[in-house]
């Protein structure tokens, strides 16, 4: 007589399963990154304090009324040639920069700009200032800071390849892994020092 | 001799009875962490706004997010893009500083200064919105911001 083993479940397949939910799980599931405009506010100005006065010539004027549209400068403008208008106008270059803890930067030597001297007289002294209105849609207002930070970003860059050979967003990258290096610290805050982001927010206008 | 090749012939199949079981681990481990964070939103989900020059967010511990947008109970908070939403409840701008202390409290001094805040706005949101709130950031110098937004890399 034959011997029967009593036959077993497979259970073969149920990894096969458990690897299908699991990935399933796996690419359904967003490990949402947040990124986005970061911005670093100024420090409230005690009640005493008295605005320095800055020539008309380095204030890049840009407002945004509450159609979305955009006056810059005094005149029309779409947000698509917001960038180089920006760009134009911080490399200007048309005379000297501020003196900077005793030191005078003199001339912009690394500008490429028209040296005008309507526009900036160098980039540490530009000022883009943005004012919009209270009733401006927040995509718009992001959408103008974005370009202007596309235009320093791209004079960033274009030094950085310049001085370096590397794009300043690899040079930044190299800096953010290896924070000991001091000829990286020196070389990053070399060229953020040579076009510095001054974007001022003006108080919004309403109604 | 005979004897020996006898016991050669039937190959022991390996057991692979756990392997489920650590799928499995790994399958819960995953559905629990994925559904742990994220506040409910009160708001409906905000459309962020798209741009190119975005930078990551470090650090999550140290970011509070104030969300901007469209309220989920419009006959409660009417369908204007403005209301804020801070920790659960919506709120208004008069109650940032008092969140932001509170987001401080919990943690170590020396991390303070890093603490970013992250402005999660719809699109349609007004300016005037987003600047009530950072003027109250600034009242308790929370200067750090971070204006949330998709990146869009590539195009336009």
């Amino acid at each position: 007589m034959a011997r029967r083993d009593t036959p077993e479940i497979n259970a073969g397949s149920m990894a096969d399963i458990a690897f299908l939910l699991l990935i399933f799980f796996l690419v359904t599931t967003t490990m949402n990154v947040d990124s986005g405009v970061s911005k670093k506010l100024s420090e409230k100005p005690p009640p005493d304090y008295v605005p320095p006065i800055i020539k008309e010539k380095n204030i890049f004027e840009v407002n945004i009324n509450r159609n979305n549209e955009l006056l810059v400068e005094g005149e029309r403008m779409e947000i698509k040639d917001l960038k180089d208008a920006a760009l134009k106008f911080i490399d200007n270059g048309g005379g000297i920069g501020k003196v900077e803890e005793g030191v005078a930067t003199g001339p912009c030597n690394y500008c490429k700009g028209e040296r005008s001297d309507k526009s900036s007289d160098h980039p540490n002294k530009a000022i883009i200032s943005v004012q919009s209105d209270r009733l401006t849609e927040y995509g718009t207002y992001l959408r103008v800071q974005n370009e202007l930070l596309r235009a320093y970003s791209e004079l960033r860059n274009r030094l950085s390849m310049e001085r370096y050979k590397v794009p300043f967003a690899e040079l930044e990258e190299a800096y953010k892994e290896n924070r000991d290096n001091e000829g990286l610290k020196r070389r990053v805050e070399d060229i953020k020092k040579s076009y510095p982001q001054i974007i001022s927010d003006a108080e919004p206008t309403s109604n | 001799m005979s004897k020996f090749r006898k016991k050669k012939k039937g190959m022991p199949a390996v057991n692979t009875a756990a392997l489920p079981d650590i799928v499995f681990m790994l399958l819960f481990f995953f559905m629990v962490t994925t559904t742990m964070r994220e506040t409910d939103l009160r708001i409906e989900n905000p459309r962020l706004p798209a741009a190119t020059e975005v930078k990551k967010l470090e650090h999550k511990s140290l970011v509070s997010t104030i969300y901007v947008g469209k309220s989920k109970t419009p006959e409660k908070h009417g369908q204007s893009f403005n209301r804020i939403q801070l920790n659960d409840k919506i709120a208004t701008a008069d109650q940032v500083p008092a969140f932001i202390i509170n987001a401080r409290s919990k943690v170590s001094e020396a991390e303070v200064p890093f603490m970013t805040t992250s402005i999660k706005a719809d699109r349609e949101a007004n300016v005037g919105t987003i600047i009530d709130i950072r003027l109250k950031l600034r009242d308790v110098n929370a200067l750090k911001l971070s204006y949330s937004a998709s990146n869009s890399s590539g195009d336009n």
